[in-house]
C-alpha cells in the first residue's frame, strides 16, 4: 500500500524511454520515502516487459495483457488505472508527458479527485506546514516547474489528495540501471475484472506510426533558432550551419509558434530537454522555460543582439550581433579552417 | 439532422508575445501589459464546430467560458465567427481553480445547457500548456473523449471519425456520441469574422456589462434576445462551492522562486571577423566541433 507508480508506455512490448527514465527518479524518491517502486503496463505482447524494467530498480511489476488494450485508447486503460488505484492506494503515480500520458493522467486524476502537474523539470520530497491549521504534512512531492512569468519556477504540492500525480517529458530525468538481476514480483491481472464493455466505445480504425525524422535529443551539436532569427528564410541560415556542423536545428516556442520551425523541434519544458556538447543559440533571449530544457548543455554560445539577454549570463559565449550577421560568419570561418 | 454542440473557449494572456516590453523590473511578466486573446488551439476547435455546422446547418454552437467579466470578449468573438450562443461562467468562487476544479465547473455548466452531442475544446491553452481540462471535463460528464484533433474525417447520425495528429503519426479513431474532442493548433485554422455576425452582435452583452453600461439600449436587448450573453454563477450551475475554485483544487502553490542563474565567466564577443575566426579556431582546436 501507498507505494509509488509509474505507468509504463509501450509499442510493439517494447518499454519508452520516458518510462525508464521516470523508473530511475521513481526508484531514488521511493527510497527516500521507504516505499516501493511498482509498474503497470497494459497492452499486447507484455512478456518482454519484466526483463526490461525489472532492472531499474521495479518491486511489483502489473501485468495487463488483452488485445484490446492495444493501440492504446482511453477508456480502458484509465479504467485500469483507477480500479488499481482504489486498491492500491499509491502514494505517487507518474506519467511521460507523452501523447498517451497527456490524455490519460488528466482522465485518471479527475476520476480519482486528485490532483496533476503537467510537464514537471524536478521532483523532489519534502515537507509542508500549513500554519493557518497548523498541521504539518510529511513527505510530499514536490512537483517543480517553471510558472508562466520570468525566471519563476514553481512548486506544486497536494497536501491532501492521492495519488500526488505528476507527467514529465522525455529527457527531463536520467535513466540508468540498478541492477541486473533485480528481484522484482510480477502480478498478471485478470483484464475483465477491471474494464467493461462500454469502455470500448472508441475504436482505431486506421494508424500509421512513423520514426520521428526529426532526433535533436541525440544530436551532439544544436544549433537553436528564436523569435529574433526573424523568419523562415533566415532559418535557412541555421540549417546551413548546422549541415556544416553536423548539427540538428532547434527552436525556441516563439519561434515555432511564428511558424518559423516545426513544432517537434521546440526545446524548452514543453518541447525536448537537450544535453548536447554544444549549443548555439541564436536569438533566443531565454526564458526559464527554454533554460529548462538546455542548461546541463557543455557549452553554450549565444548571438544575440541584446548585450543584455537573460540567456547570456549561462553562455560560455556571448556574441553581440545580428543572426543574420554572425552565422554566415561563422559558417566561412569554419569551412576555411576545418580539415 | 441537426447536431447541438458546446466549444469551451478560454481567454488567456498572450504569452507569445512576452517581450522584453511586458518584463517588470524584478523579472515577472507584467500580466496587465500582456493583451488578452482566444486561447489559439480554441479558435481551431470552433472551426471544427462550424465544419458541422456547415455539413448540418441546423445544428447549434454555444460557446462556453470560465473566467473574469472581461471573457465575455471571447464569446463575442465566437459569435463573430459564427457561433450561435454563449455562456459566461463567472463568480469570485470560482477563482483561484486549478485544472480540476476548473473541469468540475465547467462539467457543471455543460449539464445545465444539457442535450449535447459533441463538444470540442482546445488541446491546451497557452497559459499553462497543461492540456488537462478537455479530458477531465469528459470524465466528469463520464463521456468518451478524442483527444489531438486534426480534422473531422467523416461525421454521420450515429458516429463521428476523426483523425488524431499524434508525435509521430496520425490515427483515425471513430466514437458515437456524445463525445468530447480536443483539438490541435495544426488543424484547420478559423474562419475571419463575417460581416453579416458582426453588426448582429455589436451589442452583445452580459448582464453584468449591461449594468456597468450607462447608454440606454433596455429596449434593444428585449427586442433582440441573441444580444443577452447568458451569465451563470456557481448557484445558477448547482455546483458545491467547496469543489470550485481554490478550495476545489488539489494541488497548491507552496512556493515560487525566482531563479538566479549560475553565472557563467562568459567570453564576450563582437561580430567581427577576427573575433568569428577566432573562435572557430579555438572550437576546432578544443575539438568540440570538426
Ligand atoms: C506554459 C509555457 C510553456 C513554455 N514552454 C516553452 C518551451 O518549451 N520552450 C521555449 O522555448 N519556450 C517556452 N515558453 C515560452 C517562453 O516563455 C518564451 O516566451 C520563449 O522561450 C521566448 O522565445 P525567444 O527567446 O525565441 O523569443 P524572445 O523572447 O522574443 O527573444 C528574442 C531574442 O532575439 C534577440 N534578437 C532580436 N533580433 C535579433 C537579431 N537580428 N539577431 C540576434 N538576436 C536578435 C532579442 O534581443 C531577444 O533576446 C513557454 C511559455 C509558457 C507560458
Ligand atoms: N476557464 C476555461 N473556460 C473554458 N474553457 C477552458 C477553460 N480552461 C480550459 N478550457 C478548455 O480546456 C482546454 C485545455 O486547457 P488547459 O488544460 O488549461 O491547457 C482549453 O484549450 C479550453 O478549450
Amino acid at each position: 500500500m501507498n507505494n509509488l507508480f509509474v505507468y509504463l508506455e509501450t509499442e510493439n512490448g517494447v518499454v519508452a524511454e520516458v518510462s525508464l527514465e521516470l523508473l530511475t527518479k521513481g526508484r531514488s524518491l521511493a527510497n527516500e520515502l521507504g516505499c516501493r517502486l511498482e509498474a503497470i503496463v497494459a497492452g499486447v505482447n507484455t512478456d518482454a516487459v519484466a526483463k526490461q524494467v525489472i532492472q531499474y530498480g521495479v518491486d511489483v511489476l502489473h501485468i495487463f495483457d488483452d488485445e484490446r488494450l492495444y493501440p492504446y485508447t482511453t477508456l480502458p486503460h484509465t479504467s485500469i488505472l483507477v480500479e488499481l488505484f482504489k486498491k492500491e492506494q499509491p502514494q505517487i503515480c507518474l506519467m511521460g508527458a507523452t501523447i498517451i500520458g497527456r490524455d490519460l493522467g488528466p482522465r485518471v486524476s479527475s476520476a480519482l479527485g486528485s490532483g496533476l502537474t503537467a510537464d514537471c523539470t524536478s521532483l523532489e520530497i519534502g515537507d509542508h506546514e500549513e500554519k493557518k491549521a497548523n498541521k504539518v504534512y510529511e513527505n510530499l512531492l514536490y512537483q517543480i516547474r517553471p510558472a508562466f512569468g520570468g525566471s519563476i519556477v514553481a512548486w506544486i504540492i497536494n497536501p491532501d489528495c492521492r495519488p500526488q500525480m505528476a507527467t514529465v517529458r522525455e529527457g527531463v530525468m536520467k535513466k540508468e540501471i540498478l541492477d541486473k538481476n533485480y528481484k522484482g514480483e510480477i502480478i498478471v491481472h485478470d483484464v475483465n475484472e477491471y474494464v467493461s464493455e462500454s469502455d470500448f466505445v472508441v475504436s482505431v480504425i486506421d494508424r500509421h506510426i512513423e520514426v520521428s525524422k526529426v532526433n535533436i535529443k541525440d544530436s551532439p551539436i544544436i544549433v537553436a533558432g528564436g523569435y529574433g532569427v526573424g523568419s523562415k528564410e533566415n532559418f535557412d541560415l541555421l540549417y546551413k550551419l548546422a549541415n556544416v556542423l553536423g548539427a540538428e536545428v532547434g527552436a525556441s516556442r516563439a519561434a515555432v509558434d511564428a511558424g518559423f520551425a516545426e513544432a517537434d523541434r521546440q526545446i524548452g519544458q514543453t518541447g525536448v530537454t537537450v544535453r548536447p556538447k554544444l549549443y548555439i543559440a541564436c536569438g533566443i533571449s531565454g526564458q526559464i522555460q527554454h533554460i529548462a530544457g538546455m542548461q546541463e548543455s557543455s557549452l553554450i554560445i549565444s548571438i544575440n543582439n541584446d548585450p543584455n539577454a537573460p540567456i547570456n549570463a549561462i553562455a560560455d559565449y556571448v556574441i553581440n550581433g545580428d543572426v543574420e550577421t554572425v552565422v554566415p560568419k561563422l559558417i566561412k570561418y569554419y569551412r576555411q579552417n576545418s580539415k | 439532422m441537426a447536431f447541438n454542440i458546446i466549444v469551451l473557449a478560454k481567454q488567456v494572456p498572450d504569452t507569445r508575445n512576452v517581450g522584453k516590453d511586458a518584463m517588470k523590473a524584478d523579472g515577472t511578466v507584467n500580466r496587465g501589459a500582456l493583451p488578452a486573446i482566444f486561447n489559439p488551439e480554441d479558435l481551431n476547435a470552433l472551426e471544427q464546430a462550424l465544419s458541422v455546422k456547415d455539413k448540418y446547418p441546423k445544428s447549434k454552437i454555444t460557446l462556453l467560458t470560465m473566467g473574469p467579466g472581461r471573457a465575455a470578449e471571447i464569446l463575442r468573438e465566437g459569435l463573430y465567427r459564427g457561433a450561435d450562443d454563449g455562456v459566461l461562467l463567472t463568480d469570485r468562487a470560482f477563482a483561484g481553480a486549478d485544472t480540476l476544479a476548473t473541469s468540475y465547473a465547467l462539467a457543471m455548466a455543460v449539464k445545465k445547457i444539457g442535450n449535447y452531442d459533441l463538444i470540442f475544446s482546445g488541446r491546451q491553452a497557452i497559459d499553462g500548456d497543461t492540456a488537462q481540462v478537455g479530458p477531465q471535463v469528459a470524465e466528469k460528464l463520464g463521456i468518451p473523449q478524442i483527444t489531438y484533433s486534426e480534422a473531422i474525417e467523416n461525421i454521420g447520425k450515429d458516429k463521428i471519425s476523426i483523425k488524431r495528429r499524434l508525435d509521430n503519426g496520425v490515427e483515425i479513431v471513430e466514437a458515437s456520441y456524445p463525445v468530447l474532442v480536443t483539438v490541435n493548433g495544426t488543424s484547420e485554422p478559423c474562419r475571419p469574422r463575417n460581416a453579416k455576425a458582426l453588426q448582429k452582435y455589436k451589442h452583445a452583452k452580459t448582464i453584468t456589462e449591461r449594468q456597468a453600461d450607462s447608454s440606454d439600449y433596455i429596449d434593444l436587448y428585449s427586442s433582440r434576445p441573441f444580444l443577452n450573453l447568458t451569465e451563470w454563477s456557481v448557484e445558477d450551475v448547482n455546483a458545491d462551492k467547496v469543489q470550485c475554485g481554490l478550495s476545489g483544487s488539489p494541488t497548491k502553490v507552496k512556493k515560487i522562486q525566482n531563479i538566479v542563474f549560475q553565472v557563467k565567466e562568459s567570453k564576450v564577443l563582437s561580430d567581427s571577423d577576427t573575433d568569428m575566426e577566432e573562435l572557430i579556431k579555438e572550437l576546432i582546436a578544443n575539438h568540440t566541433i570538426g
